[in-house]
């Protein structure tokens, strides 16, 4: 773990480092590979004449741009849920509030003229909400505690319930087959930059919430009592944090559907490395949380080349061998 | 978790064994899914009464009536039954080995284990390989998907919370791969097993049934003769030893019994996800939770779910049939979440 502030320091810088090198690995590899002076000539002169050009600005831009928002996104959305759930295995993936989200987006799409994220990003940030709101009363126990097991078993029926429920939407109507199926799977490619620009206010909104709420994030670890006794309001602390997960999950499943592991995995890398000091915290699961992400989309290109592989896939299948090891490590 | 143990939870569960009650209620819904299954038989595409029905069954001769009612309806109504039963005593044995109202074969990776082989099984073969071994396929996908939860979650000793959890993590990958398979299969497979994974009876044959039938006699009175080691163990595992049960011998016997259930039902009729969590749910406010009275009760109140789903399927959407467990999903769903709600307060 890395102590010092200035070791800390060190580590952010690196994270730094690592999502700029994950960032270009994604822009430059892929079926057609593109050389780094090529694309910083299509930035600065964009030639619609070329084909790379073409390639760089309308594919691999904006796909690199989506992995590193919302793998930050889901990231610290994943590290706020487990702080105030006190569950390591709380994420918005295992929690149903991606796949609340999800069930939402499918509706606004077949069922409503919505086609842009930007239109249909109410839907999405509702459906999490409404996700969030059930799995939060069916596990709540007595006095309010969440029980470890029951809210992940809740969870995990909520996300059963939404994903069913596309299902059968996708079955009476098969037009919407294969964009069901993008959600569903979770992807982060056949989007264009402008798609992605209506969206960065919610995703900045949440982050500037998410600052200012540091300190009490770190007092919630604590204990409720502790909170208190700082003069915090516990509740309204949790509500707060509450709303800056269904922003950062809501629109990350509006870009890109349901991504799941990347909020389980990363906050547990980010405090083997960091502690758990939110202030270090958050800036860490940002970082990784991108670089995980652009690397797992890098890595979904080759995986059954020349097809396209959902990301989510990607991420399923890195992140599974973790959720267990936590699973076997927790004394449940 | 905490590990303790849920006391009966009213006085209506004591004083139930000295009361015939279970037995009338068992009997009322063997009449209920009797009378279903005529009404079942007597609806369709093809306008039937219930007196041509009656005929057709009584003498099977060569009209379309009769082969519409033998060969179309019965085996599908029938495999309606067997599955919806399968699933549901699948569950109930989830739930009384797991201490939880929220295990089902669908979260534990038993129903995405089967999926995962089925659709891979699709996927590879498509059309070059005869569409009778997707059952098996399917089943030999439960077994190692059990096996693989057994395994991993194996740690000196078994918890079932562990299990559970274990569980979900193996479904998430399984279901990743199962998604990877239906991205890269062309279109009209991928629609295929689409509608298999939610779970359809569409065009079941009599051999459909024969082949679930079997799994159905075995395992029902198999986790029957461990009743009272159920009752047992949900006491608790200590009170259960201190009973001289042998915990992980029962354990075992009951989980393979859970596994060949759903196994078979997933790989007769896809994935029927929620009849494995309501119907113990609802058989258990009707009988109490005794398992010896459980079993019969959700069994045949999973039959009614599935028959009625699929008659829904059949004839309310005419001329589209749709899969039955787009209706199971739409009410089991909602009203699981109910049910979680009402039971929020117990100790799980």
């Amino acid at each position: 773990m890395l102590n010092q502030r200035v070791s800390r320091i060190a580590g952010l810088l690196l994270g730094v480092v690592l999502v700029t090198a994950a960032f270009a690995a994604s822009v430059m590899l892929g079926t057609t590979d593109i050389a780094p002076p090529t694309f910083v000539q299509a930035l600065v002169h964009y030639d619609p004449a070329r084909v790379a050009h073409i390639i760089i600005v309308t594919e691999r831009l904006p796909r690199a741009v989506i992995a590193a928002l919302v793998g930050a996104s889901l990231a610290i959305a994943g590290a706020l849920m487990q702080t105030m759930t006190r569950n390591p295995l709380a994420s918005p993936g295992i929690l149903g509030i991606n796949a609340g989200a999800m069930f939402f987006v499918v509706i606004a799409v077949s069922l409503l003229p919505l086609h842009t994220p930007a239109e249909y990003v109410w839907a999405a940030l509702l459906g999490a909400l409404v996700a969030a709101c059930l799995v939060v009363m069916l596990s709540r126990g007595r006095h309010g505690e969440l029980s470890p097991l029951r809210v992940v078993l809740a969870g995990v029926a909520v996300t059963a319930m939404f994903v069913s429920f596309s299902q059968g939407l996708l079955i009476i109507d098969q037009q919407s087959f294969e964009s069901v199926l993008y959600w569903l799977a979770g992807s982060v490619s056949g989007r264009e930059l402008s798609i992605v620009v209506p969206l960065l206010p919610f995703f900045g909104g949440a982050l500037l919430l998410c600052m200012l709420l540091v300190r009490h994030a770190n007092a919630l670890m604590l204990g409720d009592d502790i909170v208190k006794g700082l003069g915090m309001r516990a509740g309204t602390t949790k509500l707060l944090l509450g709303l800056v997960v269904i922003l950062l999950a809501g629109s990350s499943v509006a870009l890109a559907g349901m991504i799941g592991f990347v909020g389980l995995i990363v906050p547990h890398m980010a405090r083997g490395l960091f502690g758990v000091d939110h202030r270090w915290l958050l800036p860490a699961c940002a970082l990784l949380g991108a670089s995980l992400l652009l690397l797992a989309d890098v890595a979904s290109r080759f995986l059954m080349a020349p097809q396209d592989v959902p990301v989510g896939v990607m991420t399923a299948l890195i992140g599974t061998p973790f959720f267990i090891y936590l699973a076997r490590r927790k004394q449940v | 978790m905490t590990h303790t143990p849920s006391l009966p939870q009213t006085g209506n569960d004591i004083t139930a064994t000295h009361t015939p009650r279970p037995v009338i209620i068992s009997a009322l819904l063997v009449l209920v899914l009797l009378a279903s299954m005529g009404l079942s038989l007597s609806l369709g595409s093809f306008p039937t009464s219930f007196d041509q029905v009656v005929h057709a069954l009584a003498v099977p001769q060569g009209s379309d009536i009769t082969f519409i009612v033998w060969e179309l309806r019965l085996p599908r109504i029938l495999l309606a039954v067997l599955v919806g039963s399968a699933l549901a005593v699948a569950g109930a044995i989830l739930q009384g080995i797991v201490r939880n109202p929220l295990a089902s074969p669908d979260v534990i990776g038993i129903t995405s284990g089967a999926a995962m082989a089925a659709v891979a099984f699709l996927a590879l073969f498509g059309t070059g390989l005869s569409i009778h071994w997707l059952p098996a396929s399917a089943l030999l996908g439960a077994l190692l998907a059990a096996a693989l939860v057994f395994l991993l979650a194996w740690k000196g000793g078994m918890t079932p919370s562990r299990m559970v959890l274990v569980g979900i993590g193996l479904s998430a990958a399984m279901g990743a791969v199962t998604t990877l398979l239906i991205v890269v299969s062309d279109d009209t497979a991928a629609m295929v097993a689409y509608v298999w994974l939610t779970g359809s009876l569409y065009a079941a044959q009599w051999q459909d049934v024969l082949g679930m039938l079997p799994w159905l006699l075995a395992a029902v009175p198999l986790c029957l003769s461990q009743a009272r080691h159920m009752d047992a163990m949900a006491l608790g595992d200590q009170v259960a030893q201190g009973l001289g049960v042998n915990v992980l011998r029962s354990r075992l016997v009951l989980m393979a019994c859970s596994v060949a259930l759903a196994g078979a039902a997933v790989a007769f009729a896809g994935g029927l996800s929620f009849v494995g969590l309501i119907a113990p749910h609802i058989a258990a406010r009707l009988v109490g939770r005794g398992f010896a009275r459980l079993v019969p009760a959700a069994a045949l109140i999973g039959a009614l779910i599935v028959l009625y789903a699929d008659l829904l399927g059949r004839v309310a959407f005419l001329p589209k049939d749709l899969p039955a467990g787009i209706f199971v999903s739409g009410v089991g769903a909602p009203f699981f979440v109910y049910l979680l709600h009402r039971t929020r307060y117990q100790n799980h």
